[in-house]
């Protein structure tokens, strides 16, 4: 249990005021909006943590759009000095409990860097096979159960589960298969696996245990088409952006644990130089980091569009059918679409495990060990949202002086104000209780995880 | 034929522990381990719940619960005949708790033969181990009443 949402007394008394100073009538009824609107949502529903939205309309033009994270700030940055490397993958993990792989397999990448330990093919391809499982259970909870109500203009999955029963059903056992990859190979824990460590695994799995996994998959593979398909019927809003796409490319395959910084603006660079490309800056309004290129500082795109957009050409053949059936082409940048992305990565990801499992050989050796130095690693994943970044400094016990971790959801935080500041222009027309569900929708576009959840929205309007 | 009792909480946040220490201490019991009650401390992730409780005979369970009761009080629901509160159970994951997760299986036809729920008010949930004194004394009192639910076995 958590504790309570916050009583968002301030929008209350607000939304008061407006009720009185602003008949909300004639916005209803589509006329021009002139004066100042704004339009605050507290406190969101269906996204992992707190985050609130402020929008400031003044004669039909958009004067503020802020998205703020409202999280509190995590110290994991300065509470990971002085931790000796062999710990640090196990604490990062617990910064998330829906894709802790993307802070377990950045830190151990980036200790494995330091430490200059090459891990071997099996290694890598169990890592790849949790990934695998985690990609499949935060893709399908997301698609299904937290976007999916959105389109269907239901307010949640329990309204979902009345009206669409099997539905729900493909979408927890796909979810179980996520879980279970994970399990089977994490010692039996699917959030914070206990089995893995820098260098590779305590113990690896037995070739039975994962080939027991089959069956399963290949279920997963056909029910994640089927929802794809019905998502694929779903009514998208009208809405493109030219994104600066950033994701991790590997030449040898559809990039998840490991690779370079690729953009469709021409950047290629190894992991180590993310932070000389990218930064990452403090905004007042907001808790969280704000993500943005160097120079330009204009915000990027991270997460299943940017790879989609960024590594179509790796994907499978049939996940590559999956798309083209339900209307994607090779470059996705209606924002809304992402829906569908994630359950063409679902497909793939059910593919590639299957496809690893089927080849896998118990390997002699469980992990690589290193030596401390006093040294400096990177590592890098592709967390469900988008690129995680890990760095750190060791001294030569292995102890660490430094560490700096970019989460996917603070490097897409200017990103999401830019959307909704798009879709906001274009959807004024729009009665406020319309205009509030298509910015949450925007908002859910990015599956931001922003650590502990609320389900009270308010929407205030002021005109002067 | 599976017979269930879960914990459900965190062990760290303060007055949420309730459920995984009363699981502690009847795991540590060795009479009543013999009962043949599998005993779990659970998070309170609502998707594994529903698979965890999905062919159970009989499934007992006990949270600690932000309902606006008088701290410490004890809830009991019988959740086979009644709904849950939407959000009295919390948990920080897209709330998706204990009280959505039987409402979803209820609508799946997935909920145990029989399940009932003690919710204990709390008040405390911030970081640390140490529950409030009220709801120390709740946890004695609740885990009576939970092996009043096992007496006959």
């Amino acid at each position: 249990m958590a504790t309570a949402a916050k009583t968002p007394t301030k929008a209350k008394a607000a939304a008061k005021t407006a009720a009185k100073e602003a008949p909300s009538k004639s916005v209803k009824a589509k006329k021009p909006v002139m004066g100042t609107r704004t339009i605050q949502v507290d406190e969101l529903s269906r996204v992992e943590g707190e985050g609130a939205l402020f929008v400031r309309v003044k004669d039909g033009v958009i004067k503020e759009c802020h998205f703020k994270i409202v999280e509190p700030p995590r110290f994991f940055e300065a509470f990971l000095k002085g931790r000796s490397y062999l710990e640090v993958p196990d604490i990062t993990a617990r910064i998330c409990g829906i894709c802790p792989m993307a802070y377990l397999m950045g830190a151990q990448q980036a200790m494995e860097d330091a430490l200059g330990i090459t891990i071997t093919q099996p290694i890598r391809d169990l890592r790849r096979i949790m990934y695998c499982g985690e990609w499949i259970e935060s893709h399908v909870l997301h698609a299904a159960m937290l976007h999916a109500p959105d389109f269907l203009g239901l307010d949640d999955a329990l309204q979902l589960a009345a009206t669409n029963k099997a539905v729900v059903e493909k979408a927890l056992r796909l979810k179980k298969l996520g879980n279970d990859l994970l399990e089977v190979i994490g010692g039996g824990r699917a959030i914070h696996p206990i089995n893995t460590r820098v260098g590779g695994f305590y113990k690896v799995p037995t070739k039975k245990a994962l080939r027991g996994m089959m069956d399963e998959l290949k279920w997963g593979i056909e029910a994640s088409i089927d929802l794809a398909k019905l998502f694929g019927t779903f009514t998208f809003p009208d809405f493109e952006y030219d994104y600066h796409c950033v994701a991790l490319h590997h030449p040898d395959h559809y990039a998840i644990v490991e690779g370079d910084v690729i953009s469709n603006r021409g950047i290629h660079i190894p992991v180590r130089e993310f932070h000389q490309v990218f930064q990452e800056s403090h905004v007042s309004y907001s808790t969280a980091l704000h993500g943005s290129s160097r120079g330009d500082n204009e915000p990027y795109l991270a997460g299943p569009n940017a790879r989609y957009n960024l590594n179509y050409k790796q994907l499978t053949k049939l996940a590559k059918q999956t798309a083209k059936e339900i209307g994607l082409g090779e470059v996705v940048n209606n924002p809304f679409k992402s829906i569908l992305v994630r359950m063409v990565e679902t497909v793939y990801a059910c593919e590639e495990a299957l496809r690893l499992i089927k080849a896998y050989e118990e390997p002699d050796v469980a992990f690589v060990e290193g030596r401390p130095r006093a040294s400096e690693g990177f590592g890098m994943t592709e967390a469900p949202r988008g690129v995680c970044y890990h760095s750190y400094k060791l001294d030569s016990e292995g102890r660490v002086l430094k560490a700096v971790i970019s989460s996917p959801t603070a490097q897409n935080q200017p990103q999401i104000e830019r959307d909704l500041y798009g879709v906001v222009e274009r959807s004024l027309d729009l009665d406020d209780e319309a205009l509030k569900q298509r910015c949450e929708l925007t908002i859910r576009n990015y599956d931001p995880c922003i650590s502990c959840s609320a389900h009270f929205l308010n929407l205030t309007m002021v005109r002067e | 034929m599976t017979i269930l009792f879960l914990g459900v909480g965190n062990l760290h946040r303060a007055d949420d522990g309730v459920g995984p220490r009363l699981a502690e201490k009847l795991a540590a019991d060795k009479a009543f381990m013999k009962k043949g009650v599998e005993v779990q401390p659970h998070s309170g992730e609502g998707v594994s719940l529903m698979h965890l409780w999905e062919g159970a005979e009989r499934v007992v369970i006990v949270d600690a619960m932000k309902s606006g009761a008088t701290l410490g009080s004890i809830q009991r629901f019988d959740a086979i005949h009644e709904p849950l509160h939407h959000g009295v159970f919390r948990y920080s994951s897209h709330l998706f708790g204990l009280a959505e997760a039987t409402e979803m299986a209820r609508q799946l036809g997935s909920l145990p033969k029989t399940m009932i729920i003690f919710g204990i008010e709390g008040q405390e949930f911030t970081f640390g181990e140490a529950m409030s004194p009220v709801v120390a004394k709740a946890l004695k009192k609740v885990e009576k009443a939970v092996r009043k639910e096992f007496e006959d076995l």
